[in-house]
């Protein structure tokens, strides 16, 4: 199987005044192709700055990180950014999506920092990735307009758009309901399905049983990472909620 | 990341914010609005101060007679009598840069036509006159060489005396009008030139050879004074030094001797004007520099809030790939982009105000290309000026930071 990611011996630390915060103490381990990863922890574990490392948005201060093969480690600011956008879809907690702008155009952002598509590739790519998220009927509905489901679904579309390594969601359904966080969990398990590398960085264990992997994080250390034998179908457990929250 | 891109994204990052684009716009809308208005206004009356000054002949010089002290007292110019006949013939023969000269002896008093009179000043001249005052003759002809050397009692008139002396309209020319009880044949009707740039009145004269003034009229010898002109503008300096040369010589006048003679040329009648005019032109186009300046500021203003509004959409486009130069480059071209519309619609406005200036107030304009070029390529830089450093600012914006921004 291919390695995506592959983390050898992580260290982060930040200089806070005279004192240094060890925020990541050794952290390794190597994620394949197709997996969908939850990473948990509470917070002051270290998760977001793993995170950031991750995404390519910080780098280590030691150890190796071999995104879908490429040392992340000594790369400059604009080689990470390319890096960010060929290989890396983020979906954020607060979606992120550009105000008063419609969907196909938030969905398009990605690829307009990338020469290698014109406009008219581009907007063909958003709209297959909004129908692959189920909104085809809302493209040129603005952010604005939109509920908070839709709006993570034309977040998660953005992250698709410039077909990924691997889709990095921080908390993707923490300003959502139950039930739309259901759907939400639903379209990642299709995404799985469909082959897609997905990591997931939450602190709610519910999420970890629809995953086939979870990396619990704690103090900087990778306490447990488990394979999920027993994944539970998202779209079942959607399906017994009661239907009265529309 | 192409440019063309970049200035879609700038583009639609204004149109989210239509009415703060404009606000913002508005600065350098009226900034450039008035630096055109103001530049046309007044380089408009310099033009028409200069076009006035040319139709008085703009490379005419002036000779009277100077101040001089006759036992310490200093006498009226009018009084003195050392401009001769024979320095008028010495300048004509004698002078290369000099292209027309005239004598020159006036009076002022009545002139009478049948039961109709007018106070008018009567000049003796030869008919070089003319050609240095810009003169024409409309009806009838001049007086010639020969009237000059008999002193023959002829005159032609200016447009205003013929109509104080000949109300009913008809032709002067051929009737004999009387001044200070001396008759005159009327031989010709000037062209009609108006007023000059000081308000006198050009048409309000009588031309007679000046032999007749001076003998029959003043009874005098000597020369009132000396017009010319120089052979081009540019050579007035020159005629001015020749004609300095010939009057000390005839005036035997030693090295030490300050000149008993005044020598004036219309060019410096113009510099002074044009140098009034250019002082007002650099007033008017500082106070409008200044309105542009604070338009830039106002730019600079609205952009830094607007990155600092912006700081999560920032870190968002910094996450999905955008590189400092991307986000440097998009802040750059919107405050460009708001600076150069603004200018565009101030060169409409600005000529606008300025066709409604000359139009209401009768104000002479002239817009020059190159205010309307400056002020544009003056906004520009100043939305290239005012938007670096908000722009540098959203570049260096730490994207961990900013995509958390609340």
């Amino acid at each position: 199987m291919k390695e995506i990611i592959k983390l050898d011996n992580i260290k982060r630390d930040f200089k806070v005044g005279d004192e240094t915060v060890h925020a990541l103490r050794g952290v390794s381990f190597t994620i394949y192709e197709g997996e969908f990863v939850t990473i948990m922890g509470t917070s002051g574990s270290g998760k977001s700055t793993l995170l950031n490392t991750l995404g390519c948005l910080d780098t280590p201060t030691s150890g190796e990180y071999y995104l879908d093969g490429t040392s992340v480690r000594t790369m400059g600011k604009n080689a990470r950014a390319t890096l960010r956008n060929r290989k890396i879809g983020f979906v954020f907690q607060n979606y992120n999506l550009l105000p008063k702008t419609t969907a196909v155009e938030n969905v398009e952002l990605p690829l307009m920092y990338n020469s290698a598509y014109n406009a008219a590739e581009r907007h063909r790519k958003a709209v297959e990735s909004l129908i692959a998220v189920g909104l085809g009927e809302r493209l040129m509905h603005k952010s604005n307009q939109m509920s908070g489901g839709q709006m993570q679904r034309v977040a998660i579309a953005r992250a698709l758009v410039n077909d990924p390594a691997v889709i990095l969601a921080d908390e993707a359904t923490g300003n959502l309901d139950t039930r739309t966080s259901f759907e939400i969990l639903v379209l990642f398990q299709r995404l799985h399905a469909e082959g897609r590398t997905i990591i997931f960085v939450t602190h709610n264990p519910e999420i970890a049983q629809y995953s086939s992997r979870n990396i619990t994080l704690r103090d900087g250390h990778v306490t447990s990472d488990t394979v999920n034998t027993n994944i539970l179908n998202a779209a079942e457990a959607l399906a017994r909620l009661p239907k009265n929250e529309e | 990341m192409n440019t063309t891109n970049l200035i879609k994204i700038a583009v639609r990052a204004l149109a989210n914010n239509k009415l703060r684009g404009f606000l913002t716009m508005l600065g350098i809308i009226i900034g450039v609005a008035s630096v055109i208005t103001m530049l046309a206004i007044g380089q408009g009356s310099k033009r028409s101060i200069q076009a006035q000054i040319s139709e008085m002949g703009s490379n005419m010089i002036m000779i009277h007679p100077g101040a001089d002290m006759r036992g310490g007292v200093r006498q009226d110019a009018s009084a003195m009598e050392t401009l001769k006949l024979q320095d008028y013939e010495d300048i004509v023969d004698e002078t290369r840069f000099v292209s027309a000269v005239s004598p020159s002896v006036n009076s002022s008093g009545q002139a009478i036509y049948g039961a109709n009179n007018a106070p008018t000043s009567i000049y003796g001249i030869s008919p070089d006159y003319l050609e240095i005052r810009r003169y024409k003759v409309e009806d009838g002809d001049m007086f010639t060489e020969q009237d000059i050397q008999t002193a023959a009692k002829v005159c032609v008139v200016g447009k205003t005396v013929v109509d104080n002396l000949f109300p009913d309209g008809s032709s002067p020319v051929g009737k004999v009008i009387r001044f200070k009880s001396l008759p005159f044949r009327v031989v010709g009707v000037l062209e009609s030139k108006g007023y000059n740039s000081m308000g006198m009145d050009q048409d309000d004269l009588i031309l007679a050879p000046y032999t007749t003034i001076q003998k029959k009229v003043l009874a005098i010898t000597h020369l009132q004074g000396i017009t010319c002109s120089a052979l081009k503008e540019e050579y007035t300096d020159q005629a001015i030094d020749e004609i300095t040369e010939i009057l000390r010589r005839n005036h035997k006048l030693k090295e030490s001797d300050d000149d008993d003679f005044n020598i004036r040329s219309q060019q410096e009648l113009s510099t002074m004007l044009t140098s009034t005019t250019d002082m007002m032109t650099v007033l008017l186009a500082a106070v409008a520099g200044i309105s542009l300046l604070v338009g830039g500021i106002g730019i600079m203003n609205i952009m830094y809030v607007s990155v600092t509004e912006r700081t999560r959409e920032i870190g968002l486009r910094m996450s999905i790939g955008a590189k400092g130069i991307d986000i440097l480059a998009q802040f750059l071209i919107e405050s460009i982009l708001i600076s150069v519309t603004g200018g565009l619609i101030g060169v409409v406005f600005g000529v606008g105000a300025a066709l409604v200036v000359n139009g209401a107030a009768h104000f002479p304009i002239y817009i020059q290309p190159w205010s309307v070029v400056l002020s544009f390529a003056v906004c520009t830089v100043t939305g290239i000026f005012f938007g670096w450093y908000p722009a540098k600012k959203a570049a260096q914006l730490d994207p961990i930071e900013a995509i958390r921004y609340e």
